[in-house]
């Protein structure tokens, strides 16, 4: 077996609609110009999109699972930042 | 199905359980996703990494019988849509691969079992495409029955399983398609045109069961997968499903389902049917269907024959690299 794996990428690809690039998967290529041509042909053969972003896999920094009460409980008791929180009468008109 | 005869681990009492495999169980009972980074028993994590690895290996594997016709299509435009079939079967086989990778272990690594035998891949793709009919029948059944397979696996507990299995769902509704309308136009064609149809559907009618495993009653590794929600269906349910889904196909193309027991069983609501050959299967999975050996032959060569290429790309990739470093 070779031990001259490719390394990983993460692919990101923005839409027609002009969202956001969006995590689509992974894939293996040799170099950074390889993997957006690999990108282009495991991701958008059916016209998924206008751009594509790759990013080596172990470039990426993860929130670790275990901090997910400390990271994203305390939005929890945050209602206010939600429009809804606020009643405001209807003659007032759209708010 | 793709993944046919995967063997689970770990199967045990709630008594048996520790804390940790009783809250990990209790969050599938709930109906949460699994992900990457997350604590997961050992059992489960090593049987995904064989059923994806299997399901990979199928989609690989699967492009070779299908192959055999990109030259000899019909006409320019079959062949071009045989080509996009066959090379989205490459990706559905990348998507896996990454999903599997993400398990802990190496897209080299998972080739590597493949290739000495240590992993299989789904009976289907051992039989021969003999005749440019088994290419309808082929899209017809066989991508018909992985869709049967692959759209409850959509919900399968594993994040990034689910996620690749919604991305090959939306793409087989094509392949099906494609293979079911070289159907018509064989089975509405000339005398030898339908007897070529009739003979495509007797030769994969069989094999095409036999991708959903054995009988319940011989599945011994069903009940771990199901309680992990890996396996959502059992085998026999799915075959059923594609029995009844199939026959007023076959109907509507003036063919005939190559089984004498095959009839419409009111009281269950479904068609009674003959079982597959469970011998061959076996036999199949075992290496010894017809066409194991060059399937597998033709896969090692091409990852041999390609590892100049491999290394050659590499190597560029590497010197590129250091030259930026030294110019910064
Ligand atoms: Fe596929
Ligand atoms: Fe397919």
């Amino acid at each position: 077996m070779s031990k001259n794996e490719w390394p990983l990428w993460e692919i990101f690809i923005r839409g027609q609609h002009g969202l956001n690039h969006r995590h689509v998967g992974s894939l293996h290529a040799p170099d950074a110009e390889m993997a957006i041509r690999n990108a282009r042909d495991v991701y958008t053969r059916r016209n998924e999109g206008v751009s594509i972003w790759v990013v080596p896999s172990n470039a990426i920094t993860a929130s670790s699972p275990s901090e997910k009460g400390p990271l994203f409980e305390p939005a929890n008791s945050k209602v206010y930042r939600h429009p809804t929180f606020f009643d405001i009468p209807d003659v007032v008109g759209h708010m | 199905m793709y993944a046919q005869l995967v063997k689970s681990e770990g199967s045990k009492t709630r008594e048996e359980m520790s804390p940790e495999e009783i809250a990990f169980q209790e969050r599938i009972d709930r109906g949460e996703r699994i992900e990457p980074k997350e604590w997961m028993p050992e059992g489960y994590r090593k049987t995904l990494i064989r059923q994806m690895g299997q399901h990979a290996h199928s989609e690989i594997v699967g492009q070779l019988p299908e192959g055999n016709w990109i030259t000899r299509a019909p006409t320019l435009e079959r062949k071009a849509i045989l080509l996009a079939k066959v090379q989205d079967e490459a990706g559905h086989g990348l998507y896996l691969y990454s999903a599997a990778e993400t398990l802990g272990i190496s897209r080299d690594e998972l080739l590597e079992q493949l290739h000495s035998g240590k992993m299989k891949y789904s009976s289907i793709f051992n039989y021969p495409t003999l005749t440019w009919a088994d290419i309808g029948a082929v899209g017809w059944l066989v991508d018909g029955a992985a869709i049967m397979n692959q759209v409850p696996l959509q919900r399968t507990s594993y994040g990034p399983y689910a996620r690749a299995m919604i991305r090959i769902c939306k793409e087989e509704s094509f392949h099906q398609r494609q293979g079911y309308d070289i159907m018509m136009k064989m089975a509405s064609g000339t005398p030898e045109q339908k007897a070529m149809a009739q003979d495509a559907l007797n030769r994969f009618w069989y094999p095409s069961l036999m991708m959903f495993g054995p009988s319940d009653k011989d599945s011994v590794h069903s009940a771990q997968s199901m309680a992990w929600k890996i396996k959502i269906n059992t085998n026999d349910e799915l075959r059923q499903k594609f029995v009844d889904q199939t026959v007023p196909q076959a109907e509507y193309l003036g063919l005939t389902i190559p089984d004498p027991n095959l009839k419409w069983n009111e009281e269950k609501g479904g068609h009674d049917f003959s079982e597959p050959d469970w011998s061959e299967f076996f036999a199949v999975i075992a290496g010894n269907g017809p066409c194991n050996e060059e399937r597998l032959g033709a896969r090692v060569k091409a990852w041999d024959d390609g590892a100049w290429f491999r290394d050659g790309l590499m190597a560029h990739a590497e010197k590129a690299a250091s030259r930026r470093h030294a110019a910064e």
